[in-house]
């Protein structure tokens, strides 16, 4: 099914194989996607994501669809937010989750890494200022606590409190009483989170592999 | 126990003798006197008998028959702990040579004594090795099994754990049943089946081994798991194999059913061993619900579950060892978040202990009964077998990975592969299965002294140079990291949008099942196994107060605030800018109530109690209320000092002005009082979940109360601090520990107490 598919778009498949990285089979595969969530039309929108029953428990579903949406993850130095997106657009999404190739210098490895933590960092940014401030953050911990209730609205503050803690002490050392912490660069975010050896942690296994089944 | 019985025939005078020799030839002097006591003690108790004259009562009579075999048992443990202690004041030694190495030393130093007195060495019985001295070792490997990467890569464990040994097997038997027959080798009477049988014995990896050498070298955290995976698991394998053999090579003849009916019977091992863990482990899990009132004893159900698990699954031939791995990683989430902190402590430390012991005691043995055992030795047979183990390692690790690697999503490397392949080690377990062997094969004690030499050569050739060819090779080491509040953030993050974009893109992976498990065990499992409340506790906030505990204890350790967080900075640098404007009368009204709150914590000390069944507070949370009271103390002085320079900088300013950032203000005060709970968070709740009337937790509850009033002086939302108080009441209530991470964490909890 895939290939007779792929013979019919190759150019337009081969662009995207070159700027996104994935194989011409996940692209077709990940194209039969796209299609099914938007009713095979060509854009896709807020609403068709929102329908996916699987993400209707997931405490952080709409970072996640606001991640689709947002041009800063579309590696054309854009920013906000789009309404709709295209399925290039979806593609490149989609490869920040792609796993890193086996023979990589350590230096695309830091590369790699740099671009999910970017995409992680996006996320918590909402007001896209370059910096997640306390607000931004405390709000991130209260989204992934918010199926506890009261109870887990009062420990997110703690929590988080206790984190920005602990990226300024580990970015900044010392500071005076008197000085403030603006807020989370992305350098100081690479910083606190370079041992969770994300380029091996954030990806999907399906997109690795040539044969799977398609769900729902 | 019969071992040590059968082992001492002879007379006592020569007993009395070795254990002299062994003392002084070690060095101690500890009970010089007893046994000079005790050669003239059964004849004086004769004597006092016979003579039947006036005789004064015999003030002191010793009879040793009576404690003779408890008393060599604690020797001989004692013994092994004294070896152990020795080497760690030598401190090079330890740093070069692994600990088993040295112990088989010493206990082929042991063996040669005892022999050269003329008395028959003990020999490692195997019913003692398997049935007591393995359960610890297995048991601590089990419940402190890190899960998340055990559970990442077990299709790669099981692949090298089963697939591996197989092949292991049959290469090896097929290459050295080639080999004896070899007209000039002179061992024409092996058959095929003994050959195997040998093979099976001698393929599979040892945990033992695997973790008195892993344990030194700090690997990282994927290749550990998989030869320490792969050593548990292949149990199974092993088992049957066995089994198989034996019962092959009793009748003599092997048909197409008797194959397949051994594959069966391997499902039927490994499974029904998975089955019964998994029933021992909830029954654990579920009795633990109930113990919130005899804490003293919590610990021994772990035990005592764990070790029937492993009896019962032994009792049916089905793999022990996989029984009482899986009862442990069962039991523990539920158990953990049953027990009280002390148990749980309790719990590991009595793990670690009884592991420790055991091991010692395994690898001195080892050295003695290679001393003791019969030897038949043949060159070409031994080294042929030392080398075939190596080969058929290396190949198979080789072939598997390559296969492997099509399916992982981080490949093994080529360092990875070198060191899952060198560190292959044997052990124990092959020489008490080869001791078991009966006598029936001729070749016996020929396999004896094979396998004794694969021990000897891999514990002693590997282990000795898997250190400095890690080094060499700057193999990945394991990471030190300290918990980062951070890290276990965007770990929870991740795992959530992961599963998210597994969700969009419509397939159902590895992220998607481990949610619905997740999800299952919350509401269903969770509810019947977890007393009280907790289990809808989230991971997260367990995490959090776990870590606020320990800074607490480590502040009762240390007597100081926590280095942590060795910068000064504080949550003043992280408040958003806005600090609210204060008049100097309110600022005078702050500091009167800010010393009083000071002067009534000192006075809410609470009085100890002591009684054998609650061993409610100890010093620990007295010490735990007081260091709070300290860092309480030591943030109102601070805060005060910080305040009195700020108030300089203040403009008076009227209250109108500040209610368009209500939210900023509201958020200084809230976070004041989450510093302020966050120090007694870690509160005295380490016995139990329901609300306690201790006089300490009383004594919080009226600390909380003061809060509100000072909020209410300074025009502040009093709506929101009585929500906040009410809330952290609850919270105060439902404190517990959970332990949720993983092996670093523990370690690190480690470091204070233990130095090994």
């Amino acid at each position: 099914m895939g290939a007779l598919q792929s013979l019919s778009d190759e150019p337009e498949y081969r662009e995207l194989a070159e700027k996104t990285g994935f194989s011409f089979e996940q692209i077709g595969i990940l194209h039969k996607r796209f299609k099914q969530l938007s009713h095979n039309e060509d854009m896709l929108r807020r609403a068709d994501l929102d329908t996916i029953p699987d993400l209707a428990c997931n405490p952080i579903r709409i970072q996640i669809i606001e991640a689709f949406f947002d041009k800063r993850n579309f590696h054309q130095n854009g920013d906000g937010t789009v309404e709709e997106i295209s399925f290039e657009e979806f593609l490149v999404v989609m490869s920040h989750f792609r796993p890193p190739a086996l023979n990589m210098t350590e230096e695309q490895r830091e590369k790699v890494r740099r671009e999910k933590l970017r995409f992680l960092f996006n996320m918590h940014d909402t007001d896209n200022d370059g910096t997640i401030t306390l607000e931004e953050y405390r709000h991130v911990v209260e989204e992934l606590l918010s199926r506890s209730g009261a109870l887990g609205k009062e420990t997110a503050k703690g929590i988080a409190d206790a984190a920005m803690l602990e990226v300024a002490s580990i970015s900044m050392g010392h500071m005076e009483p008197d000085e403030f912490y603006e807020g989370i660069t992305f350098e100081h975010f690479l910083k606190i989170l370079k041992d969770i050896e994300i380029e091996t942690r954030m990806n999907i296994r399906f997109l690795n592999m040539d044969t799977m089944t398609l769900c729902k | 126990m019969p071992a040590f019985s059968c082992a001492f025939p002879g007379c006592r005078r020569d007993l009395l003798v070795i254990v002299l020799v062994v003392f002084v030839g070690i060095g101690l002097p500890i009970e010089a006197s007893a046994p000079a006591y005790q050669s003239h003690g059964t004849e004086g108790s004769y004597l006092t008998n016979v003579t039947n004259t006036k005789k004064a009562f015999p003030v002191l009579a010793v009879n040793y028959k009576h404690v003779r075999q408890p008393f060599e048992i604690a020797l001989w443990i004692l013994l092994a702990l004294l070896m152990k202690l020795g080497f760690h004041l030598i401190p090079r030694l330890s740093g070069v040579v692994p600990e088993s190495c040295l112990l088989i030393v010493v206990g082929l130093l042991v063996g040669g004594l005892i022999k050269v007195i003329g008395e028959e060495p003990p020999v490692l019985d195997s019913q003692l090795f398997f049935l007591c001295l393995l359960p610890p070792i297995i048991l601590d490997a089990g419940y402190f099994l890190p899960i998340r990467p055990f559970t990442e890569n077990v299709g790669t464990i099981l692949v090298f754990a089963v697939i591996g040994t197989l092949w292991n097997t049959f290469f090896m038997g097929g290459l050295l049943y080639a080999l004896c027959q070899i007209e000039s080798v002179g061992l024409g009477g092996v058959d095929l089946l003994a050959c195997l049988l040998f093979g099976s014995i001698v393929s599979a990896v040892d945990p033992v081994a695997v973790l008195a050498v892993f344990e030194e070298i700090h690997i990282n955290e994927l290749v550990h798991i998989l030869v320490f995976g792969e050593s548990l698991l292949n149990d199974a394998v092993t088992v049957v194999l066995y089994n198989l053999f034996e019962e092959f090579a009793k009748v003599g003849t092997v048909t197409v059913l008797d194959v397949f009916l051994g594959v069966v019977c391997f499902f039927v091992v490994s499974l029904g061993g998975v089955l019964v863990g998994a029933i021992y482990g909830f029954l654990a899990a579920f009795t633990s619900r109930f113990t919130s009132h005899t804490r003293v004893i919590e610990p021994l159900f772990v035990f005592l579950y764990s070790y029937m698990a492993y009896l019962s699954s032994e009792m049916f031939h089905l793999s022990g060892i996989m029984a009482l791995i899986v009862c442990g990683v069962v039991m523990r989430p539920y158990v953990e978040a049953n027990i009280s902190h002390k148990s749980y402590t309790t719990i590991k430390y009595f793990l670690k202990m009884w592991s420790s012991v055991s091991e010692t005691l395994i690898f001195i043995f080892l050295g003695v009964s290679t001393v003791a055992g019969p030897h038949a030795w043949n060159w070409t047979f031994v080294i042929t077998t030392v080398i075939l183990c190596l080969v058929s390692r290396v190949l198979g690790v080789i072939g598997l990975t390559f296969i492997i690697n099509k399916f992982r999503i981080v490949k093994l490397t080529k360092k990875d592969q070198f060191i899952v392949a060198y560190g292959g080690l044997r052990g124990a377990i092959a020489f008490s299965l080869g001791y078991l062997l009966s006598n029936r094969h001729q070749m016996r004690n020929l396999f004896l002294t094979a396998i004794i030499t694969v021990i000897f050569f891999t514990v002693f050739v590997q282990g000795m140079t898997i250190r400095p060819l890690v080094e060499l090779l700057a193999v990945k080491k394991k990471k030190e990291s300290k918990p980062s509040i951070n890290e276990e953030i965007h770990t929870e993050f991740l795992n959530h949008l992961l599963t998210g974009v597994e969700g969009v893109c419509g397939h159902y992976g590895h992220y998607h099942w481990k949610e619905k498990l997740n999800r299952f065990n919350k509401t269903y499992v969770k509810r019947w196994l977890i007393a009280g409340e907790n289990f809808k506790e989230p991971e997260l906030i367990a995490f959090y107060r776990k870590m606020e505990l320990k800074q607490a204890i480590m502040m009762v350790e240390s007597g100081q605030l926590p280095s942590a967080l060795p910068s000064t900075i504080s949550m003043q640098n992280i408040q958003p800018r806005a600090i609210p404007r204060v008049s100097k009368k309110r600022e005078e009204e702050i500091r009167r109530i800010l010393r009083s709150n000071l002067q009534n914590n000192k006075q809410k000390m609470r009085s100890r109690s002591y009684s054998r069944h609650t061993l409610f507070d100890a010093d620990e949370e007295d010490n735990v209320s007081e260091v709070r009271l300290r860092k309480t103390k030591m943030e109102m002085e601070r805060r005060v000092s910080v305040m009195e320079r700020r108030m300089s900088h203040y403009l008076t300013v009227p209250a109108n002005r500040e209610s368009p950032r209500p939210g900023v203000r509201r958020v200084r005060f809230e976070s004041d009082n989450q510093v302020f709970s966050a120090d007694s968070v870690p509160t005295v709740h380490f016995e139990q979940p329901s609300p306690p009337s201790t006089p300490d937790a009383v004594s919080l509850e009226e600390e909380v109360p003061k809060r509100p009033s000072l909020e209410a002086d300074i025009e502040g939302p009093r709506g929101n601090a009585s929500d906040n108080h009410q809330g952290e009441l609850d919270y105060q209530r439902l404190a517990r520990c959970l332990s949720d991470p993983g092996p670093n964490k523990d370690k690190e909890e480690d470091d204070p107490f233990m130095s090994c």
